[in-house]
């Protein structure tokens, strides 16, 4: 590949993957005061695939550039990020505000042409809203071809090759540049921040930015009219052996 | 004068036809086969309660639109033979979509598709293309333009209200049943012949895993395996064999996949297929909250587990603390 892989990486901050979230008094979203958050899963399989990308090509890899669009306290995962190996990045300070995949993916763009992104990889889907929108949406958006749910990367050539899980299976397709990627959790598996890393990652470039400085309507199209629990699962029993197991199912006329 | 007044009338007629717009419906088929998750979506489609339109993509969609003459209240079928649809790639599929959406002589407000690694990888990108927020993996319809739809998990579900004027939406299969099929009727079926987008991306193969049991996704009973399996031989010789017993699909959680016990196409959960069949058997299974949002649905749940305060026996609705290896193997020859 003789063009120059310029990598930009979005990243999200979610509540903890481990931790069961609680729903506020209201009814209008979820409680997030004292809880932990952190990276979320799939944004960090590919930050390490940018890393991977980059350490197995040096000579291609002009920088990895990652970028949140999320409140202050993004700039954690940033750092994180900065630490596993990426070169530079942006937080767009949007607060605590919620802002929809299809704002993301606008704003998305303008950071694309700014740093003159060729290669955008993504998480496939963030373990909050579970949307699994935005890498399509900015594909569509800069009208380049997409390759989602990404469980294997390759560089050949001109091409990239990428493995994608589908249902009931896994087909590859191969693309020129300029490309949007997004991961499954088979495609790698992260390394962790060291903390001498995580010393430097201090140095690196990390560029504060509002929504204001982007031209931007995050207007909701989605109204929230409530958020609530699932339906409880009434309490099962246990039973003391199989057959007292297989009883139980023909009593349910399970079996 | 009267001509006119006439005129006017009509043009009332189709003003009021109008504001119930309808529904557009993608149709994924294996040959002449509709997929069962595409059943489901009509199902879904039909509950909006507009006229529906199915759209089949690909050189079998001849075939396969003869199978939706046995579905009863479709408005009428477009196909699109084009071979170089027949890898759904959203790159091509999008843009032809997003015109017909756009285009007023058919007068769509919804798009549906299912909610299938493939609807997945389409809607969003006809959303930016129309600029339109679509709503994901719905598993309820409130109205036209409200709908319900699980967060964090399955942990929380959302009502939203879509303000855009177009609504595109994918149903997740498991929550709705794949419409009934009944009667033979002849639905009026029209060709369209959409000018294709220059090639970006190209299809290279496919690996499909082959299985003669039912589909993880649409099987009425489905026994799943863990990490406690310890080992793929172990997955094969006690899994299978329940799984065979019972005339189920076969399950597996991230931790079964990771290890690499079985493929990653059959793992449930958030990241993974979302199943609701009837009967669920967890083997060796703790039940982290990313694998209950993929079977948590399900109609009965049974729980084979040695750690007693494993998370799975919340959910189950028959829990038995046991030594796997001893457990599965006996409750395989008693349900023969």
């Amino acid at each position: 590949m003789s063009t120059k892989l310029n990598i930009l990486v979005p990243v999200k901050r979610v509540i903890d993957f481990a931790i069961k979230p609680r729903i506020n008094k209201t009814n209008t979203g979820i409680e997030k005061a004292g809880v932990k958050f952190s990276i979320n899963p799939f944004c960090d399989i590919a930050v390490e695939e940018a890393v991977r990308i980059k350490e197995a090509n040096k000579s291609l890899v002009n920088k990895i550039h990652v970028v949140s669009i999320g409140p202050t306290k993004s700039q954690d995962i940033l750092r994180q990020s900065l630490a596993k190996g990426a070169d530079s990045s942006t937080l767009v300070d949007v607060g605590e505000e919620e802002i929809e995949p299809l704002s993301v993916a606008k704003i998305l763009k303008q950071v694309v042409e700014k740093n003159q992104s060729n290669l955008v990889i993504l998480g496939k889907q963030a373990i909050d809203d579970d949307s699994n929108h935005t890498g399509q949406m900015l594909a569509g958006l800069l009208k380049w071809p997409q390759a989602t749910n990404a469980a294997k990367v390759e560089l050949k050539g001109e091409e990239v090759f990428v493995t994608r899980e589908i249902d009931g299976g896994e087909e590859t397709v191969k693309a020129k540049l300029p490309l949007i990627i997004t991961t499954d959790l088979r495609l790698n598996e992260p390394r962790y921040a060291t903390l001498p890393n995580m010393m430097k990652a201090k140095k690196k470039p990390l560029e504060k930015l509002k929504l204001s400085d982007f031209d931007v309507d995050v207007t909701k199209r989605l109204e929230v009219l409530k958020v609530e629990e699932p339906p409880v699962r009434n309490a099962g029993i246990k039973v003391g052996n199989v057959d007292e197991l297989v009883s139980k199912l023909k009593d349910l006329k399970a079996i | 004068m009267f001509r006119a007044l006439r005129l006017a009338s009509l043009r009332n007629i189709s003003v009021s036809a109008k504001r119930f717009g309808s529904t557009l419906a993608f149709i994924e088929a294996q040959g002449d086969v509709i997929s069962s998750a595409s059943l489901s979506s009509l199902t879904a489609a039909k509950q909006i309660g507009q006229p529906i339109t199915a759209i089949l993509f690909g050189s079998n969609a001849k075939n396969a639109s003869s199978a939706l003459n046995k579905i009863d209240g479709l408005d009428k079928i477009l196909i699109a033979s084009n071979s170089e649809f027949d890898h759904n790639l959203p790159e091509f599929l999008s843009p032809v979509i997003s015109n017909l959406i756009n285009e007023t002589s058919y007068d769509f407000t919804h798009f549906i598709t299912p909610a299938t690694a493939m609807g997945k990888n389409i809607l969003p990108r006809i959303g930016a293309l129309l600029d339109v927020q679509p709503i994901s993996d719905i598993i309820k319809v409130e109205d036209s333009s409200t709908f319900i739809r699980p967060i964090y998990a399955g942990n929380a579900l959302i009502t939203v209200k879509s303000n855009d004027s177009k609504k595109l939406i994918s149903a997740r299969p498991s929550a709705f049943e794949p419409i009934g099929q009944t009667s033979e009727n002849s639905y009026q079926i029209e060709e369209i012949t959409p000018t294709l987008e220059t090639l970006q991306i190209e299809w290279v193969s496919e690996n499909l895993v082959k299985s003669e049991r039912p589909d993880l996704s649409s099987a009425k009973k489905v026994v799943s395996g863990g990490r406690g399996l310890k080992s793929k031989e172990n997955f094969e010789t006690l899994i299978t064999p329940l799984a065979d017993a019972l005339g189920a699909g076969i399950g597996a959680t991230r931790a079964a996949v990771d290890s690499g016990f079985v493929d990653n196409s059959l793992q449930v959960g958030q990241t993974g297929k979302v199943v609701a069949p009837d009967l669920y058997v967890a083997v060796g299974i703790s039940g982290a909250i990313q694998h209950l949002a993929g079977m948590k649905d399900s109609k009965t749940i049974v729980a084979i587990n040695k750690d007693e305060e494993a998370p799975i026996f919340n959910v189950a609705d028959i829990g038995l603390v046991g030594d796997l290896f001893e457990v599965v193997p006996e409750l395989t020859e008693k349900v023969k």
